[in-house]
């Protein structure tokens, strides 16, 4: 297939090739792969339609002596074809490539979303310059991210659980069917718990930071969560004061004597925190002097496990506070209570991206 | 182990601790918000420690320290603490050994 005229032909065919793929891949200037992606996904009829359209030329090319009598006609005829081909496949590869681009936007539209649903929920994105969740070795911590991630999770479950129970409650449904949304709810938190302890392990100064949190939520945290008495407060006012579901006598007796049991307790572990800071400062700064520290790390390090100890005091008292209201009231009066705290919580979040905002 | 079975037999509340450990201090805190001396063995600074930690390790205690006994029974360790206090149950427990104020 050498012969001058094949050669042309040939020529002018490759160079109407790449002048289609230029007019529309110009964004695409060092990566081949529209053309590769074309390639594949060029489908079988068609790679058989090239073969049936290539025949003409095969049958053409081996008669010589009719190509020096007919040579106007076959030129002309052959260059058709293969312009055709040539202008099919172009159209081919375009198809593969506008389609390889919607499919990008509509992963780049995703990402995006997800995007802006974790900065409203105040997580820290590590980007490329940011040390902090790359560490000194440039590893990620997976199981801080995995920790985000799962959080997120909870948090979009949690509105669809206060959705289902606000329904719920106005739809007057039976005690019983109630009593297993609270159930649901209770389980939901206790969940969130578990969620903590591990992340905890991996890395107890980012669970305590409560840099997880919206920033609101994280003003009141007190040990990496909510403050069980200050819950019990809110949950107060909002259960005597509107009257709906109001407490008898007994419930608000019990609820107080909670809010100052829970107060005592945490007073008790705020100051056992107190004391730990103070041994860890103390291990950090012995002998500053020196210029090594490899022996204060390793007492530093042992106070950590100390640390992850008092953080599950903590959601232990937070368990204990919900287990203990639980029983407390009745399963309507829980149902708003529970209400009650995710509106509070949706709220700070609120709060948060509204601050966050300020002009 | 003898020395350990005696000392929770004391009258008043027990509190197995050691000096390096904040989680008893902050036991230690709330007995005294309740108004409670507890009697203080530090563990740590017992040569029989290491035994002591084992035996109660195998009173049922998952930390040895802290171990907090009410009356000679075991009432167990922080978890078990906070979950009798907010249940309400802690108090009526300590009250004989409740200062006078």
């Amino acid at each position: 297939m050498s012969s001058p005229s094949t050669e042309l032909t040939r020529r002018m065919a490759i160079y109407e090739q790449f002048h289609h793929i230029s007019r529309w891949a110009d964004t695409f200037n060092g990566d081949n792969s529209p053309n590769i992606g074309s390639s594949t996904i060029v489908p079988a009829d068609v790679r058989l339609k090239n073969k049936a359209e290539c025949i003409p030329c095969e049958q053409v090319e081996p008669s010589i002596s009719d190509q020096e009598t007919n040579k106007p006609t076959d030129k002309i005829q052959r260059r058709l074809a293969q312009n055709r081909e040539a202008a099919r496949k172009s159209r081919m590869r375009k198809k593969a490539y506008v389609q390889q681009l919607e499919s990008s936007r509509l992963k780049l539209a995703q990402l995006e979303q997800e995007l802006e649903r974790a900065r409203q929920q105040g997580i820290h994105i590590a980007s490329a310059s940011d040390a902090g969740y790359f560490g000194l070795s440039g590893t990620v911590n997976s199981g801080i991210t995995s920790f985000e991630m799962e959080y997120g999770h909870w948090v979009e479950e949690q509105n669809r659980l206060i959705c289902e129970l606000r329904t719920a409650v106005q739809a007057h449904i039976t005690d019983i069917e109630l009593h297993i949304l609270v159930e649901s709810g209770l389980n939901h938190y206790y969940n969130l718990f578990r969620m903590k302890a591990d992340a905890a392990k991996a890395d107890v100064f980012y669970l305590i930071s409560g840099i997880w949190r919206t920033s609101a939520e994280r003003f009141f945290h007190w040990i990496g969560g909510f403050r069980p008495s200050a819950l019990l407060s809110v949950m107060l006012n909002l259960v005597v004061v509107p009257q709906i579901e109001p407490l008898i006598d007994q419930q608000h007796l019990e609820v107080c004597n909670l809010r100052q049991s829970s107060q005592q307790a945490e007073d008790a572990l705020s100051q056992g925190v107190e004391k730990l800071q103070q041994s860890l400062a103390e291990s950090v700064a012995s002998d500053l002097c020196s210029g090594n520290y490899g022996a204060q790390m390793v007492a530093a390090i042992d106070k950590l496990e100390a640390l992850e100890n008092f953080v599950s005091q903590a959601d232990h008292l937070r368990q204990q506070t919900l287990q203990q209201m639980a029983r407390i009231l009745t399963t309507r009066q829980a149902a708003r209570g529970l209400l009650a705290m995710g509106e509070y919580f949706h709220r700070l979040r609120a709060l948060s991206s509204l601050s966050a905002a300020r002009p | 182990m003898d020395k350990v079975m005696r000392l929770t037999t004391e009258r008043g509340v027990v509190l197995f601790s050691k000096s390096s450990c904040c989680l008893c201090y902050a036991v230690k805190i709330l007995f005294q918000e309740l108004g409670v001396t507890p009697t203080i063995h530090e563990i740590d600074q017992d040569p029989e420690g290491r035994e002591m930690e084992r035996a109660l390790m195998r009173l049922g205690c998952k930390a040895p320290v802290p171990a907090v006994f009410i009356g000679g029974k075991l009432v167990g360790s922080t978890n078990e603490v906070m979950s009798l206090h907010l249940g309400g149950g802690l108090i009526p427990l300590l009250r004989p050994y409740q200062a006078l104020c």
